[in-house]
């Protein structure tokens, strides 16, 4: 049985050697036989009629093989970007759904909207020719904002989607909200604002795509979180391509966050190029071209009212939120403000009543979706911060409010008012926990000592749920789902005994070859070193729903489970065969299939073996071989929460906030490897970190620009940053997942922005400071602490 | 023009474009693909080798100042050519789980050996002001931090052996 590394243990990950040596296989270290590159022309405008393009300078130039526009793309009939969720709103109407093209047509509606790709035998000859690209466009007003994009007399994006509004969309009894306030003892109000964020994974998107006319085969790799889903979208809905004529391939990928789960117009546009030249073509983004064309996440503006009775117990949660969609409905889009935002207003809390209504807003910017967390770190800043301001104006203590509100343990499984019923979870176990990890107790006493060095030091926390795992198709359906969401995994065992493992998750980073192997080597009793992980190719792997939501170990890792449970199965029954005993007598453990009672027993490479040598076989009723498959479609969410407390000091001389302890107590159920969910809870926090103090996507209002168009000026944290964190699990088990697990690569983006922020308010509280719109910068609190006309040196 | 150095130990001449920059030259020329291009902006530190020892962003460095330098790229971090042992700084990275998408592993590892060779006992300040121009998505930097630190006393271990 050799080397079992299983649940619970931390073995060193299988994929190091490879990123340690500098042996990773990225898309852009790919090089195929004769292949050309291509550049995009974007516009550099937010808001333009494209009255013509000129060719021909452009097709002159050194190199040059062939220059695409949206006339081209229409003359080939090839169909607009798909979105995967339609919404409706309170009446049932669905989203406005203009057309999303490849490239454009007739108008451009972001800086970096594509207008044409130029492929030349070298990238610098693309990226000149594409210089001399003359497109005459005519220069419309732009509007970036959503308040400014819903006004009277804004620039209209789409002559047929009024007021700029894609959907009104709501959620909640709005009556039984209306009847709670009225008799409410108290009533809460917060405008704010959550930032506009760009993921930045650090590998810069990329493709390579190559069209074989011996077989009419295509081939795509790509920079994808989900390449059967890219496939699908891409073959079935863009460029007509049958699926089994179709490969895409997303080999290792640099970091996704969401940025990498949509299909994009670069992909398809550079497939059917492919075919156009009959030359393999390699594209590869800048970081500045990837500022506008990846897609952006949050930009919310809310406004939210929390209904209390005279002991501070919620009554009724009310939130008004306009939601920034971009210039066009990516893959998620709609998704991601409305059921991913509204059923998380709840959070961990008894709240009776909830009302959501979100206006999606289409504006002159890069399309909005996912971004790591996606709605819900900002339902739970929303109602984080809104249970702060409430606790200040009643003179609650923070924790003690929160306490009030909580969900006892005793009372999951839980039905929320907004849809969602969550199966299990702690949330005063994981406060009680957290309070004592951040030596809560104590902090009067380092407060003081701040003071001592002229410096204000808040404490600030978060509680929180996310709905993550997607997830039930049948529920996400019924939501605007217009694909499935299950997931499904293959486990071939060899002849000697070793596995392979086709899975249809991806893996960017999360140690799936590491984790999943850690089940199989569990489950099956064979060694650790003996099984592979394949992921990523739509040739290799049978099909999948990729990795977002923190969805892989929770669905793909429940399929990998059922698979292995067949394998077993099956073993059994060659087993019984071999050792002359009914079925029921074989018992399968520790890698050995016995005879119950008895010393006969088979080893799983010795099953393995007959399975592909069946001389003594039970041909007559059982097939050869030891392969099975599974598809999983969770019943249900998973619903990983926690609580978050951070801790900051505030330099009253130059606004500087810095974050100097931070601690996490999260509950994501059963832990297969604690190294790897570590790091994905250090990784997500700071994300959100980089969110609350940092990182702000900043459009000019009227002509479009993107100010924050680089590294140069999008502030991303770094190791100087930031404090070493704790971070520690609270686990209760989910009830519905084979494993019990609930998922963890999000948690630390939703509790943190939150945390971060209620600790600065704290800090400037007796400065008379509510709130402090993301990111604190020093600049925003050096003005906040100017305007509140205080001595600023703390006495 | 014609350019000759010292590449990962071995003396190397090779035609370049003057315009042409270093982390293209490794990646395109030489299909050393561990060096990555992550920005446009010098900022994000993907692409950090050692010119003559000492750490720099290869992306910033045109090829005809590599003319009598000596060059190691992460392909030449490792024990012997060839063999699959790492250096001390690449298992501390492996054993405290520094990395998780590997982009910007490679450049993290050449700074934190320049470091860790400049200063062999170094504080988690130390280090996190060292890797300012490295940046990393997925970790937090956390383990980064502690890899570093324990890689940069593996080294200083083996050099008093």
């Amino acid at each position: 049985m050799g080397n079992v590394i299983g649940i619970g243990a931390s073995p060193k990950r299988k994929e190091d050697q490879r990123f340690l040596t500098g042996r990773g296989s990225y898309v852009s270290d790919i090089k195929r036989p004769g292949m050309t590159a291509g550049a995009f022309v974007r516009s550099p405008h937010g808001h333009a009629k494209l009255r013509g393009i000129d060719k021909s300078a452009a097709l002159a130039a050194p190199g040059v093989i062939a220059v695409l526009t949206g006339d081209d793309v229409a003359d080939d009939g090839l169909g607009s970007l798909p979105c995967g969720w339609g919404i409706t709103d309170a009446k049932g109407v669905p989203m406005k759904e203009p057309p999303f093209p490849m490239l454009a047509q007739d108008k451009v509606r972001f800086v970096g909207d594509m207008v044409a790709f130029v492929i030349a035998e070298t990238p610098e000859q693309a990226n000149a020719a594409a210089e001399l690209l003359n497109v005459d466009y005519e220069v419309l007003p732009s509007v970036v904002g959503v308040l400014e994009a819903v006004r009277p007399g804004a620039p209209q994006l789409f002559d047929d989607v009024p007021n700029n509004i894609c959907c009104d969309w709501e959620l909640g009894d709005k009556a039984a909200v209306e009847a709670a306030f009225r008799k409410a003892a108290h009533v809460a109000k917060l405008s704010l604002v959550n930032n506009r964020l760009i993921g930045n994974p650090m590998e810069p998107r990329a493709a390579i795509a190559e069209y074989e006319p011996g077989t009419d085969r295509f081939t795509l790799w790509t920079t994808s979180q989900f390449p059967h889903v890219v496939r699908f979208l891409m073959g079935a809905l863009v460029l007509n391509i049958p699926q089994h004529k179709l490969r895409v391939v997303a080999p290792d990928v640099g970091g996704g966050f969401g940025v990498k789960q949509f299909h994009y117009g670069e992909e398809a546009v550079i497939t059917w190029a492919a075919k156009r030249v009959m030359r393999p073509i390699k594209w590869v983004a800048s970081r500045s071209e990837g500022y506008v064309s990846d897609r952006h996440g949050r930009d919310h503006v809310t406004e939210a009212e929390l209904a209390l009775d005279e002991t501070g117990k919620f009554l009724a949660f009310r939130v008004k939120t306009l939601a920034n969609m971009g210039g066009y409905l990516s893959t998620f889009g709609p998704n991601i403000p409305t059921n991913l935002y509204g059923p998380l207003l709840g959070g961990v809390y008894t709240t009776p009543a909830i009302y959501c209504n979100v206006k999606v807003v289409f504006t002159n910017t890069v399309p909005v979706d996912a971004y790591r967390g996606a709605g819900r770190p900002e339902a739970t800043f929303v109602l984080e911060r809104i249970v702060d301001v409430a606790a200040s104006e009643m003179g609650i203590d923070r924790v003690e409010i929160r306490r009030r509100n909580m969900i006892p343990k005793e009372a999951y499984p839980y039905q929320t008012p907004v849809l969602v019923q969550y199966d299990s979870g702690d949330p005063v176990g994981c406060l009680d926990g957290a309070l004592v990890a951040a030596d809560a107790k104590n902090f009067g006493i380092r407060k003081s000592e701040s003071a001592r060095k002229g410096k204000f030091r808040g404490l600030g926390y978060s509680t929180y749920v996310e709905a993550c795992g997607l997830a039930p198709s049948r529920f996400a359906g019924r939501l605007g789902a217009r694909g499935g969401l299950y997931e499904s995994a293959t486990v071939r065992v060899h002849p000697t005994g070793q596995v392979t493992v086709m899975i249809g998750t991806h893996n960017h980073g999360q140690g799936h070859e590491t984790t999943f192997a850690q089940i199989v080597s569990e489950k099956l009793g064979v060694s650790f070193e003996n099984v592979d992980i394949v992921f990523g190719d739509t040739d290799r792997v049978q099909f999948g729903m990729g990795t977002y939501g923190s969805r892989s170990l929770v669905v793909g890792g429940a399929a990998l489970s059922k698979a292995t449970d067949k394998v077993v199965a099956k073993g059994k029954k060659i087993a019984a065969h071999l050792l002359e005993a009914a079925e029921v007598d074989i018992q399968f453990e520790a890698g050995k299939f016995s005879v119950a009672g008895t010393d006969r027993m088979k080893t799983f490479e010795e099953i393995a073996g007959a399975a592909y040598v069946p001389h003594d076989y039970p041909l007559e009723v059982l097939e050869p071989g030891l392969e099975e498959q599974a598809y999983y479609d969770p019943v249900n969410f998973t619903y990983p929460g926690g609580c978050h407390i951070a801790e900051v000091e505030v330099d009253p001389e130059t606004g500087t906030v810095t974050l100097v302890n931070y601690t996490a107590v999260d509950d994501v159920g059963t832990v297969i490897n604690p190294m790897i969910v570590e790091g994905q809870l250090h990784g997500g926090i700071v994300q959100g970190v980089g969110q609350a103090l940092f990182e702000n996507a900043v459009y000019d209002e009227g002509s479009g620009q993107l100010l924050s168009g680089s590294l140069m000026d999008y502030c991303m944290p770094r190791a100087d940053h930031l404090p070493m964190m704790k971070v520690e699990t609270h686990s209760t088990l989910c009830t519905h997942t084979p494993m019990g697990v609930k998922g963890c690569g999000e948690v630390g983006t939703i509790g943190s922005p939150a945390a971060v922020i209620n600790a600065v308010v704290d800090a400037l509280s007796h400065l008379g400071v509510t709130h402090v719109d993301m990111p604190a910068t020093p600049n925003r609190i050096w003005r906040l602490l100017q305007n509140a006309s205080l001595p600023v040196a703390a006495e | 023009m014609q350019i000759s150095f010292t590449l990962n130990g071995r003396p190397t001449t090779v035609d370049v474009e003057p315009a042409t920059l270093v982390a293209e030259l490794l990646r395109e020329q030489f299909n050393l693909t561990g060096t990555h291009i992550g920005c446009d902006t010098s900022q994000c530190g993907a692409c950090v080798v050692h010119l003559d020892g000492l750490p720099v962003k290869s992306c910033t460095l045109l090829a005809p100042a590599l003319d009598g330098a000596t060059l190691l790229t992460i392909e030449g971090l490792q024990g012997a050519p060839g063999s699959n042992r790492l250096h001390p700084m690449q298992e501390a990275f492996r054993e405290h789980h520094g990395l998780q998408c590997g982009f910007c592993t490679p450049g993290m590892l050449m700074t934190a050996v320049a470091l860790a060779t400049e200063k062999p006992a170094l504080t988690e300040a130390d280090v996190r002001r060292g890797l300012e121009g490295n940046i990393c998505r997925c970790t937090g930097y956390q383990n980064i931090v502690v890899s570093v630190i324990s890689g940069a006393a593996a080294m200083n271990a083996a050099k008093g052996e």
